[in-house]
Formats: C-alpha cells, sequence, structure tokens
C-alpha cells in the first residue's frame, strides 16, 4: 500500500526532470553540490520514443511521429538505482535526472526536491501560467446585441 | 559508344566549400544562430518537425540553417538523422482533450464550455506587409488576463452525446508503421493518418482544397482546431510504471462532415481528423479534409473518381522526401542510357532518310 | 531486478558495432569462428550470444526464449538492455537456447518467396565451437570449411527449401560462428 504514494512521488520526480530546461537543470544540481560515486548501469543513450495519437482524439492509436529522448540509468555506490529520461537530445541532462533520482532513492529525497525539484516545478508553473494568461486574453467575449425599444 | 565518366570529387569537394560561403553569405552580415531560427521562425521549425516526423525542435532550426531555408532539404536532413537513434518504445496514445489551448476555436457552436481561445493568430491581420519588423525595435508588453480554470472538452463529445455524430472505431493497441514496413494498399486509417501527418503540406492543402472545389464532396465544418502543449506519457519496463517524456505543441482539428445515413441507420454527422506536431493549421485542417476523403469506402458513399478519393494517389504521392528523391535524380548522369537513345534516334533517322530516298527513285 | 542491469555493453557504439561485425563476417564465411568479450549477460546466456542480443534486438524484434534459456534474470535483462518482446517460436525474428531446447524447427518461420528474410535466426548455445566434425561448402568457402554442428540432417533439410530457410549462429563463451541457410553441409570424409 505504501508502494503508491512512492510511485507517485517517483513519477512526479521523473516528469520534473524530464521536462526541466536543460540549463537550469545543470545549475541547480551544481549547485546541489553532490557527486555521488555511482556505476554506469546505461550510459547516457540518445533515442526516440514515437509519440502516438487516436483517430478522432478518441479512436484507434496511430504512429504520429517520433521526439527525440536521452536516457540514463546509475546505481550509487550504496546500491540505489535511478534512472532518468529527459526530452531531447542531452547526455549531461539525462545522467544528472538518473543522479538525482538514485539520491532520491537513497534517502535525500526530501532535501533534492527543496533544491532542485521544487524550482523546477515553480518556474515550470510560472512559465505556463505566462502562457495561460495571454490565452485568456484573447478569449472572446461575445457581446449579446440586445433590441431595445426606441 | 561508352563515354567512361570518372573522378568529379575535386570539383564536388569544391561545390561543397562554395556551398557553405553561399550559406554564410555577407560577411558583414550577423550569422543566423540555431536558437534565433528556433525561436523567430518557429513555423518553420514546426514544418520540419511534422514532415521530418521528428520532434526536436533544435534539431529542426539547425537542419534548416544548413539547408538554407530549403524546407524539404531540411526534412531530408531529419528523416536520416533519425535514422540513427534507435527507437525507446512508444508512448501511450496522447490525450488532446487535455491540452493546455494556447488556442481553440469552432465554426461549428460559438458558445463552447472553454470559449473560443484565439490565441496567437495570424487570421484576423490584415496581410499589409509590416515594414516596421524590417528594424529590430521595442516589443509592446502582451495583455494578459486570469488564467481560465474550465476545462476544454471536445466540441464533438457533444455531437457524439446526442449520437449525432459517427463513433469512432477502436483498433489495435499497436497500429502499424510506415516507418517499418513497406506501405502497402488498402492501408488502415491508422496508416493514413501517420502518412498524412508526416506528407508534404502543399500536396496535403491542394487535395484537400480539391474536395472543396467540387472532386469528391465533404461539405466539411471545422468543428474544432486546438493548439496547444501536453505532456508525452510511455511505460518504462524497468520502473514498472508509465512516467512523462516531456511535453510537445500539437494543433489539431476536428472536421464535422456531410451526414450519411441508410435504411438502417439514421444520419448521423461524419468526422475527419488532422493532427501535426507544432502550431500548424493549415496542415491540420487539410489533413482532416483529405483523412475524410479518403473514407468513402467505409462510410458507405460513392466513389466520385476524385483524386482525394484514391489512397493510393493520395498516399504514394504525399511524402516529399520520397518525392524529391525520385524527380532530383534525374539530374544524376543518365550518359550511358542517353548514349543508347541517341543511337537510336541516330539510327531511326538514317532507315527513314534511306527509305525517302528510295521512293524519291 | 538490479543485477540484471548490469552487463550491458560498456561503450554501446563501439562495442555494438564490433560485435555486429564479428556476425557479418561470420555468416559471410561461414566455419570461421570470431570472438565477441564485450557482454556480460546473466547464466546461462554465452558472452557472444549476449552480445549479439544486445546488437542486434530493439523493441521491434521479437525474441523466443527456449526453456534452456527462459528466466526471470534474463527476461529482466532483456527487457532492460535491449526492449525486445517475448514471442512464441512461430513469430520469432531471433530465437535463443541450446540445440536440443530450440526443438522442434518446424516452428520457426523460413520467410516467403517475396521476402525471404522474414524468417527466424536461431541463437544457438553450446559447449564449445571448433573447426572440425562437420564438412562445410558453398557461397563464403572458398574451398571446403569445417564446424562442429550438433548435426548434420536437419541443415541439409534446410539447405534444399533455399532461398527459404532459418540462419544459425553458435555461441560458446565468448566465440560464435554462424551457418546461413546457404551452406552444404555434409560429413567428414
Amino acid at each position: 500500500m505504501s508502494e503508491i504514494p512512492d510511485q507517485q512521488a517517483r513519477r512526479a520526480r521523473l516528469s520534473t526532470l524530464a521536462q526541466a530546461p536543460a540549463a537550469r537543470l545543470a545549475a541547480l544540481w551544481e549547485a546541489y553540490g553532490a557527486a555521488p560515486e555511482h556505476e554506469m548501469l546505461r550510459p547516457p543513450e540518445i533515442g526516440t520514443v514515437m509519440v502516438r495519437g487516436r483517430a478522432g482524439a478518441v479512436g484507434a492509436p496511430f504512429n504520429l511521429g517520433e521526439m527525440t529522448v536521452t536516457r540514463c540509468s546509475v546505481r550509487l555506490g550504496s546500491g540505489a538505482v535511478g534512472h532518468g529520461y529527459v526530452q531531447g537530445r542531452d547526455k549531461r541532462a539525462a545522467k544528472t535526472a538518473a543522479l538525482v533520482d538514485a539520491l532520491a532513492e537513497a534517502g535525500d529525497a526530501a532535501a533534492l526536491d527543496a533544491a532542485i525539484l521544487a524550482p523546477l516545478r515553480d518556474e515550470a508553473r510560472t512559465k505556463g501560467h505566462a502562457r495561460a494568461a495571454r490565452a485568456a486574453a484573447t478569449k472572446v467575449e461575445f457581446f449579446t446585441m440586445v433590441r431595445g425599444e426606441d | 559508344m561508352y563515354v567512361a565518366v570518372k573522378g568529379g570529387e575535386r570539383a564536388i569537394d569544391n561545390a561543397h566549400a562554395w556551398l557553405a560561403e553561399e550559406r554564410r553569405g555577407d560577411l558583414d552580415v550577423a550569422e543566423l544562430s540555431v536558437a534565433q531560427i528556433r525561436e523567430q521562425l518557429r513555423l518553420a521549425v514546426n514544418r520540419v518537425m511534422a514532415e521530418g516526423s521528428l520532434y526536436d525542435p533544435d534539431l529542426a532550426a539547425l537542419a534548416i540553417k544548413q539547408a538554407r531555408g530549403d524546407m524539404i532539404e531540411a526534412v531530408f536532413l531529419i528523416r536520416a538523422y533519425r535514422t540513427t537513434l534507435p527507437r525507446f518504445g512508444a508512448s501511450e496514445p496522447i490525450d488532446t482533450g487535455a491540452m493546455t489551448c494556447d488556442r481553440r476555436v469552432s465554426a461549428t457552436f460559438k458558445d463552447v464550455p472553454g470559449g473560443q481561445v484565439l490565441g496567437p493568430t495570424f487570421d484576423y491581420t490584415h496581410r499589409l506587409i509590416d515594414f516596421a519588423l524590417a528594424a529590430e525595435g521595442d516589443l509592446p508588453e502582451t495583455p494578459q488576463a486570469t488564467p481560465r480554470a474550465e476545462p476544454t472538452p471536445h466540441v464533438t463529445e457533444f455531437l457524439a452525446r446526442e449520437d449525432l455524430i459517427q463513433p469512432e472505431r477502436e483498433g489495435a493497441d499497436t497500429p502499424r508503421d510506415l516507418t517499418r514496413e513497406p506501405l502497402d494498399f488498402p492501408a488502415d486509417r491508422p496508416l493514413k493518418l501517420q502518412a498524412l501527418s508526416r506528407g508534404d503540406e502543399g500536396f496535403v492543402l491542394s487535395m484537400a482544397y480539391s474536395t472543396q472545389r467540387g472532386y469528391g464532396r465533404n461539405h466539411p465544418f471545422v468543428g474544432e482546431l486546438r493548439v496547444g502543449q501536453l505532456p508525452v506519457e510511455m511505460e518504462i519496463p524497468e520502473l514498472g510504471f508509465a512516467i512523462d517524456l516531456g511535453e510537445i505543441t500539437v494543433t489539431e482539428c476536428e472536421t464535422v462532415n456531410q451526414f450519411t445515413g441508410s435504411k438502417t441507420e439514421p444520419p448521423q454527422f461524419t468526422r475527419g481528423y488532422g493532427l501535426v506536431f507544432g502550431h500548424s493549421e493549415r496542415k491540420a485542417i487539410s489533413m482532416a479534409l483529405v483523412d475524410r476523403a479518403m473514407r468513402w469506402e467505409e462510410l458507405g458513399e460513392d466513389n466520385m473518381g476524385a483524386p482525394a478519393q484514391d489512397e493510393e494517389f493520395v498516399l504514394s504521392h504525399s511524402d516529399n522526401v520520397q518525392a524529391t528523391g525520385f524527380l532530383e535524380h534525374i539530374k544524376l548522369p543518365h550518359y550511358v542510357d542517353f548514349q543508347s537513345e541517341l543511337e537510336l534516334i541516330r539510327k531511326l533517322r538514317a532507315e527513314a532518310q534511306a527509305s525517302h530516298q528510295e521512293a524519291a527513285e | 531486478m538490479r543485477d540484471v542491469m548490469t552487463g550491458g555493453f560498456a561503450n554501446p557504439a563501439f562495442d555494438a558495432s564490433y560485435a555486429f561485425r564479428a556476425v557479418l563476417q561470420a555468416m559471410a564465411r561461414p566455419g570461421r569462428i570470431e570472438t565477441v568479450a564485450s557482454a556480460t549477460p546473466p547464466a546461462p546466456i554465452s558472452p557472444a550470444a549476449g552480445a549479439m542480443l544486445l546488437t542486434l534486438c530493439d523493441p521491434e524484434t521479437g525474441l523466443y526464449l527456449a526453456p534452456s534459456h527462459d528466466t526471470d534474470a534474463i527476461r529482466s535483462w532483456v527487457t532492460f538492455h535491449t526492449g525486445a518482446p517475448f514471442v512464441p517460436a512461430n513469430r520469432a525474428d531471433f530465437a535463443l537456447g541450446t540445440w536440443e531446447a530450440l526443438a522442434p524447427l518446424s516452428a520457426y518461420r523460413i520467410g516467403t518467396p517475396e521476402y525471404p528474410d522474414r524468417s527466424t535466426t536461431l541463437i544457438v548455445e553450446q559447449d564449445t565451437l571448433a573447426t572440425t566434425g562437420t564438412r562445410l561448402t558453398g557461397p563464403g568457402i572458398e574451398v571446403e570449411a569445417a564446424l562442429n554442428l550438433p548435426e548434420i540432417a536437419a541443415f541439409q533439410a534446410n539447405r534444399a527449401q533455399f532461398p527459404l530457410g532459418f540462419d544459425c549462429v553458435f555461441c560458446a563463451g565468448e566465440q560464435l560462428a554462424a551457418l546461413p541457410r546457404s551452406t552444404f553441409v555434409t560429413e567428414v570424409d
């Protein structure tokens, strides 16, 4: 039963790392200052994932096209395993994501969240908010013409 | 007589060097950066991603720079690069209903949940060249409003609830992939949609336009056009659950088309569907119209002989890399082929001359 | 689960290239024994067979594991490193096992007249590889070659259906050799 909140937390963490701008992830990781002993289970690898859509948005799946993804898997000296999957072609970002995931699995989740993940989430939220605010301003407010008595 | 053709390596190397210089252009003019192309020519980047069938804005921008702005050449570069990458797997089908919409309009219903959101569109510009853009200048501040919290369900959902629109068929969880096996006819709908999404925008546009001009008769309405971001999710075996791999922008168009009906079925609207990488409206709408045109058989309609109804015609000619590959190859040396043509012509002329002289005597 | 994530290529670009060329050479020159030592798969997969799987298998190549080589550890290792789906013998692009465990051979695809390549490649694990035992002639062999194949009849029957048929790569430890369907197999005089 306790699997599920842990899984959700890990899922959320990996999602934040996957979408993080590479430069920000690198800067926050550098600032965090960890350099854990680790072994490469899978060295950073650039590849693709075939994105699928659905016919008519709800029907049969079809292959829309591929997107670039970089992945990496590491094992810390302690034995904790971390996986990083990041959008795009950035081996360093994938390795950083895997190390963050491994350290979080090893017990440092709270510290990593405060130092790296929360700032990334906030920045993503701010960016999203800025877009949503601009979209909202372009929403058409229809006026209903009411025929008045003249 | 055969002519041996050899060498040209030096000429080719020199041609490439000059190409690089032409690409760079006037040295007094600042060099274009990949980031500038990615940010400021975003719609070009979108087209290259869609037709290259690879979502990677930086890569598409680089391809455009390398191709000197020749979009099909850029798509060619992307397609070639893509073949060097291993495929990790396939995503869960994206849920466009959950899209964070930059833009969402419907031509069929004025008042829809989520409203008509114009987004950053060219639609209402007057198409007057803005000479002010020739100079670099400051951007005025963009107006903002409180972000909408309301959900934005698909318009077709409402028609479907009243049973007014044909339901979508289910399909195999693992759709066929035309990048992995040769395209065969008849092609199923998932393959057609894959081909249209990566097809040449000009070709798909022309095919769509032809249906509107009477080559095939669909009476399409744009039920909904939406552009925005959504997450891409994939199951990771070593984790045992699915994670978000990133976020992409897509454009989706759902058309509502003429209704069919039979002795047993009541009349219903039918659908066309377009989905493309990036903000690419013309392509998404065109795709929906051509999708609908190619569904004539499935929907029990007549084959009017229109080009857009002919799936073999549409799908065999929609890929611009394939098309230009064969087209442009005729520039390459065909000296031996032509030699034999020349000899044949000369022989025929000699024969004709001889028989002409004979007749004269 | 953790240990199966090790044992992959340390340097995928190089290691896969070398392994690919080794298999290519082995197929091109039947009877030639190549050495590939870059993978550490779980037992009882040999390093050579492991390298072949890492090089040639991906999410689109169906893999059949014969009973001799079907364990949880192996499945996890293959999934993590290659993503290859596990399929029954009659849908396999690659099949892995000892010669006895891979039987019956009739289960495997032999291609079609239009697409003879739509067939199965058998990765056969054995104790040793040696250039003795069975006589090989045919494409890629200047005069004759020899390899310690597990039997003769099956390969003669396979050759008889050329261009259809299956192809084999034999692995022992860090060594591999191949027998494409085009090779004639006979007793040593």
